[in-house]
C-alpha cells in the first residue's frame, strides 16, 4: 500500500498563489496604539532580532517549537514572571537542552519584552473596537456563534474560540475576518471523506498522519479513520466561512470582543 | 592528569603479568570491526561496518513473518528531548547512550541495564540544536564518548568506569562533540560541532588506550595552507565548518571520510566572501596522519546551511560498466551524488526534490548558483532536501535509501553578524514557507502528538535511488517529515520510522510496506539488527523508549 490515496483537494493547495512568511508578515506594519504592555516598541523590536538570532533556531518562529513551551503564548515549563525567565535565559534549564545564554542586559530586556508582547515585534494598526458591542455582534448579525464555540456555548465544528485572543493578534483575527482564504490555518480547511461503506463524512481535522486522519464531523463526533477505508479524501481550499459583511466599524467591535477572550 | 595516566597504565601493565594477556584477548580489536561483516550477530560500529552501509546479512526475519513480529523488551529514557542515539551490540550487550552525556551497558536481550555511567557536561557546554548525543565506539576494552563540553571519555566496557577523559575542544568557544566517535587501527576519531557558534572545525585522531591526541586535521585550512584564499581577511578563524556525523573508513586506501557542516555565520554568505573550503565538503584524511588527501565541495559560498554532515556511504560496483570504488551521498543542498572515493572526482549529481537555489551542476560538481530574491522561498529549505539521518545502502538490491524531505521551502534573511567568542553567529535567520501567515510549519523535531502543520509544508519522501542513474527507483512518502535512519537487511528488508513514530519494514526491492507498528514517539536515528543465541532481533528508539523485536518461537 502506498500512502495518500485519492486525495483530490491537496494539489489545489499547494497551488495557492500567496504565500506567507511569519516572521515578514507584519514588518510594513505600523506600531500598535493600544499597548498593553509595559514594553517599549523598540525594546520589542531589539528584542525580535535577539530572538531570531539566539532563540528561533530551537524554539522556531513562532516561540513554539520545543515541547511544553510555548513562548508567544507566554507558556513556560517553570517560569512564571520576568525574573524567571531571566534565570532559565542566563543559566539554561532542563538538563541542558536549554542551554544557558550569556546576553547583554539590553539584549536580555528585549528578548523578554519581545516574548512578552506576544511575538509583535511593531504592533500592528488594526483597530480595536468596544468588545461589549463585538459581543452582540458575534452572537447576532455577524453569525459569529453560529460555528463557534465561547466558553462552553454554541457548536463545536468550527475551532472553539474561548482563547483566541491569547493565541492570536489583532492583525489575524482581522485577517480572519476580511480574507478567511488566506488566514485559515491548513488544519482547519473543510474535509469531506466518503469510506468503502458509502458513508459520507463533513468535517474538519483535528490530526493527522500517513496512515489515518482524525476529525470532528459535522455531527460533533470525533472520528479516526484509516485513509485504506476511504474511496474520496478531499481537502478543500475554501475556507467555509465568506467574507464578513459587517462593516469596518463593527470588525473592530469583534476584535475587540475576540481579543478579550483569553482561555481559563 | 592526561600523562600520569598513561604511566599508571604502563606501569601496571607491566607490573602485573596478566593484564597483558588481557589485552591481548581485548574483546573488540580493530579486526572484528574491519571484517564487521562477517559477524552480522553484533553492531560493532555507528554505521554497522567502515563502509557504512548500514547493512546487515541476517535474513530470520524476511518478508513472509515480519508480521509475527513481537515486542520483546523496552527501555525507558530518563530524561527528555529527541533520543538520536545509535546503538551499538558487542557479543549480546548493548551499549547506548542518553542525553546529555550518559551511557548505559543493556542486556540485549532482557533490555536489563548492567551499568550506567554519567558524565555532566560544564555547565556552559553550548549546542544549537539539542542536548545530542548519537552513540559510542567500542574498541578492545574499551567504550568510548564524546560530550557536549567537547571532550573525549574512555570507559571500562566491564564496569562503565572511566579510564581517561581528556580535551577535544575548547567549551568555552563552543565547541563540543555529538557524533559517535569512529575507531580506526589503534585510534579513536572524533569531530567538533559548534558551526552556529563561529568555530573553527576539525578532525582529531587520539590513541585509544592513553587519550593522547596523534593528529589533528583543520577543515579550514590556515595561512599557508592550501585553499586558505578560499577566506578573505579574519574569517576562516571563525567560519565554523564542523564535523558532527561519524565518518567512513576504506582500509584498502587508508583514508577516512567525512562529510563538513556549513560556514559561518550561516545565512550571510556575503559576509564571507570566496568558496569557504572545507565547508560544506566531503574530505578523504589519512587514517594514520590525518593528511588532507582530497576534498569535494558540494555548495560553495554556502547561504543556506547545507551542512554536508551526511554519512559517506562507501561500495564498490561496476559503475556504468566499469569497476569503480565509489561515495553515495545525498546532500543536504537537494542533490544526489556519486563520486570516486579514490580520487574525489565527480560522477554523477541529480537533483532529488525541488531545487530553486540553483539551476543544476557543471561537468566538475559545481553547483550553479541561482540566488532567489529577497522574501521568496528556497528550495530546499533550511532543514535541508535530507540532513544527516544515517541512509543505508544495499549490494544485494543496489539502491541506496535514504529520508528527504519534499516540498519544504524557507525564506532566508541574511544580516551582518559580528563574531563574539562563544555565542551564536548566525547572520540572519530563516522562516518555513506557509500556506497562510502564522500558521504552524515543521521545526527541527516533533514536540507534540498533533500534526497540525499538515504536510503542506514539508513531508518525508523516503528515495530508493539508483546510483547508476541517480534517479529513483521508488519513493515512500509520509505525511509528516522524517528524521529516520535506515537499515537494511539480507532478506531485502528495509526498517525505517519518523516523527510519526510508525516504525515500518519495507519491501526494498519495490517500496511495499509490509509491516508497521504505531511506537508514539519521533524515530530519530536509524534500526539497528543483532543475533544472541540464534535470534534476530531490532531495535529501535522512539520518543523516549528503545523498543526491541523479535520472532516468536525461534
Amino acid at each position: 500500500m502506498k500512502p495518500f490515496i485519492a486525495k483530490s483537494g491537496r494539489g489545489k493547495i499547494l497551488a495557492l498563489p500567496i504565500f506567507f512568511a511569519a516572521l515578514f508578515a507584519s514588518s510594513q506594519l505600523l506600531a500598535q496604539e493600544t499597548g498593553d504592555h509595559q514594553y517599549t516598541t523598540e525594546a520589542i523590536q531589539a528584542g525580535s532580532r535577539v530572538y531570531t538570532q539566539q532563540c528561533a533556531l530551537c524554539h522556531g518562529p513562532q516561540g513554539a517549537a520545543v515541547d511544553g513551551v510555548d513562548l508567544r503564548r507566554g507558556q513556560f515549563r517553570t517560569a512564571t514572571s520576568d525574573d524567571d525567565l531571566r534565570t532559565v535565559i542566563s543559566q539554561g534549564a532542563a538538563e541542558g537542552r536549554m542551554p544557558a545564554f550569556n546576553l547583554a542586559a539590553t539584549e536580555m530586556d528585549g528578548v523578554i519584552a519581545y516574548i512578552r508582547a506576544g511575538f509583535d515585534p511593531d504592533g500592528v494598526a488594526v483597530r480595536i473596537g468596544d468588545p461589549a458591542r463585538g459581543q452582540t455582534l458575534f452572537e447576532g448579525k455577524g453569525e459569529c456563534a453560529d460555528c463557534h464555540r465561547v466558553n462552553g456555548v454554541g457548536p463545536r465544528t468550527a475551532p472553539d474560540l474561548s482563547d483566541i485572543g491569547a493565541i492570536r493578534t489583532p492583525a489575524s483575527l482581522q485577517r480572519n475576518l476580511l480574507d478567511p482564504a488566506t488566514a485559515l490555518l491548513p488544519i482547519n480547511r473543510p474535509v469531506r471523506l466518503v469510506t468503502r461503506n458509502e458513508e459520507t463524512i463533513v468535517g474538519r481535522r483535528l490530526n493527522e498522519d500517513t496512515y489515518t486522519v482524525q476529525v470532528i464531523d459535522s455531527n460533533e463526533r470525533l472520528r479516526s479513520l484509516r485513509k485504506s477505508d476511504l474511496v474520496t479524501y478531499e481537502i478543500s481550499d475554501a475556507p467555509s466561512k465568506q467574507p464578513t459583511t459587517l462593516s469596518s466599524e463593527e470588525v473592530a467591535d469583534v476584535i475587540g470582543y475576540l481579543l478579550t477572550l483569553r482561555g481559563l | 592528569m592526561k600523562s600520569s595516566l598513561k604511566a599508571s597504565l604502563i606501569s601496571c601493565c607491566a607490573i602485573v603479568s596478566f593484564a597483558i594477556a588481557q589485552v591481548s584477548i581485548a574483546q573488540v580489536p580493530y579486526e572484528r570491526i574491519l571484517n564487521a561483516a562477517d559477524e552480522p550477530e553484533n553492531w560493532l560500529t555507528y554505521n554497522g561496518g567502515y563502509s557504512a552501509q548500514r547493512h546487515s546479512s541476517l535474513d530470520q526475519i524476511n518478508a513472509d513473518n515480519v508480521n509475527d513480529l513481537k515486542l520483546q523488551w523496552t527501555l525507558q529514557n530518563q530524561v527528555f528531548g529527541a533520543w538520536q542515539s545509535n546503538p551499538i551490540i558487542v557479543d549480546g550487550i548493548m551499549y547506548v547512550t542518553e542525553r546529555p552525556n550518559s551511557v548505559m551497558a543493556v542486556d540485549a536481550v532482557t533490555g536489563r541495564v548492567f551499568w550506567k555511567y554519567r558524565h555532566t557536561p560544564a555547565e556552559n557546554a553550548l549546542v544549537c540544536c539539542g542536548a545530542n548525543n548519537r552513540g559510542v565506539a567500542v574498541l578492545g576494552d574499551m567504550v568510548y564518548m564524546g560530550t557536549l563540553d567537547a571532550r573525549l571519555v574512555a570507559l571500562d566496557r566491564v564496569n562503565g568506569q572511566p579510564l581517561w577523559d581528556v580535551e577535544v575542544g575548547d567549551v568555552n568557544l563552543a565547541y563540543s562533540v555529538t557524533m559517535a566517535p569512529l575507531a580506526v587501527k589503534d585510534k579513536i576519531i572524533v569531530g567538533v560541532g559548534g558551526g552556529e557558534f563561529g568555530i573553527r572545525g576539525y578532525v582529531a585522531a587520539y590513541d585509544a588506550l592513553t587519550g593522547e591526541q596523534a593528529w589533528k586535521t583543520y577543515t579550514i585550512p590556515g595561512p599557508g595552507e592550501p585553499n586558505h584564499d578560499s577566506w578573505e581577511g579574519d574569517d576562516w578563524e571563525h567560519g565554523g565548518a564542523p564535523v558532527w556525523i561519524t565518518g567512513s573508513f576504506d582500509p584498502d586506501l587508508n583514508l577516512t571520510y567525512w562529510g563538513v557542516g556549513n560556514p559561518g555565520p550561516d545565512w550571510n554568505a556575503g559576509q564571507r566572501p570566496g568558496d569557504n573550503l572545507y565547508s560544506d565538503s566531503a574530505i578523504a584524511l589519512d587514517a594514520d596522519t590525518g593528511e588532507l588527501k582530497w576534498y569535494f565541495q558540494f555548495t560553495p559560498n554556502d547561504a543556506y546551511d547545507y551542512d554536508s554532515v551526511q554519512v559517506p556511504v562507501l561500495a564498490d560496483m561496476v559503475w556504468r560498466g566499469t569497476p569503480k570504488k565509489v561515495m553515495m551521498w545525498a546532500n543536504r543542498n537537494g542533490y544526489f551524488y556519486v563520486l570516486d572515493r579514490v580520487s574525489g572526482e565527480f560522477l554523477e549529481g541529480k537533483p532529488y526534490v525541488t531545487v530553486n537555489w540553483s539551476s543544476g551542476l557543471d561537468e566538475n560538481g559545481r553547483p550553479i548558483p541561482t540566488p532567489q530574491p529577497e522574501g521568496m522561498p528556497t528550495y530546499p529549505g533550511n532543514q535541508g532536501g535530507t540532513n544527516w539521518y544515517p541512509p543505508s545502502y544495499s549490494p544485494r538490491t543496489g539502491l541506496f535509501y535514504f529520508s528527504a524531505w519534499k516540498d519544504y521551502a524557507t525564506i532566508y534573511r541574511a544580516e551582518e553578524s559580528e563574531y563574539i567568542p562563544g555565542r551564536a553567529f548566525l547572520g540572519g535567520g530563516f522562516s518555513v514557507l506557509a500556506p497562510a501567515p502564522g500558521a504552524p510549519t515543521v521545526g527541527i523535531g516533533r514536540t507534540n502528538p498533533i500534526n497540525n502543520w499538515t504536510s503542506e509544508v514539508g513531508h518525508a519522501s523516503l528515495k530508493a535511488m539508483d546510483p547508476q542513474t541517480g534517479e529513483a527507483v521508488w519513493s515512500y512518502d509520509q505525511f509528516d517529515v522524517s528524521d529516520s535512519g535506515m537499515l537494511t537487511t539480507g532478506s531485502d528488508l528495509l526498517f525505517t520510522g519518523g516523527r510519526e513514530g510508525y516504525f515500518h519494514a519495507i519491501d526494498a526491492a519495490n517500496g511495499d510496506l509490509l509491516w508497521n507498528v504505531n511506537l508514539g514517539g519521533q524515530i530519530v536515528m536509524a534500526p539497528v539488527t543483532f543475533m544472541v543465541d540464534g535470534v534476530q532481533y531490532v531495535s529501535v528508539i522512539s520518543g523516549h523508549a528503545l523498543s526491541t523485536f523479535a520472532l516468536p518461537n525461534q
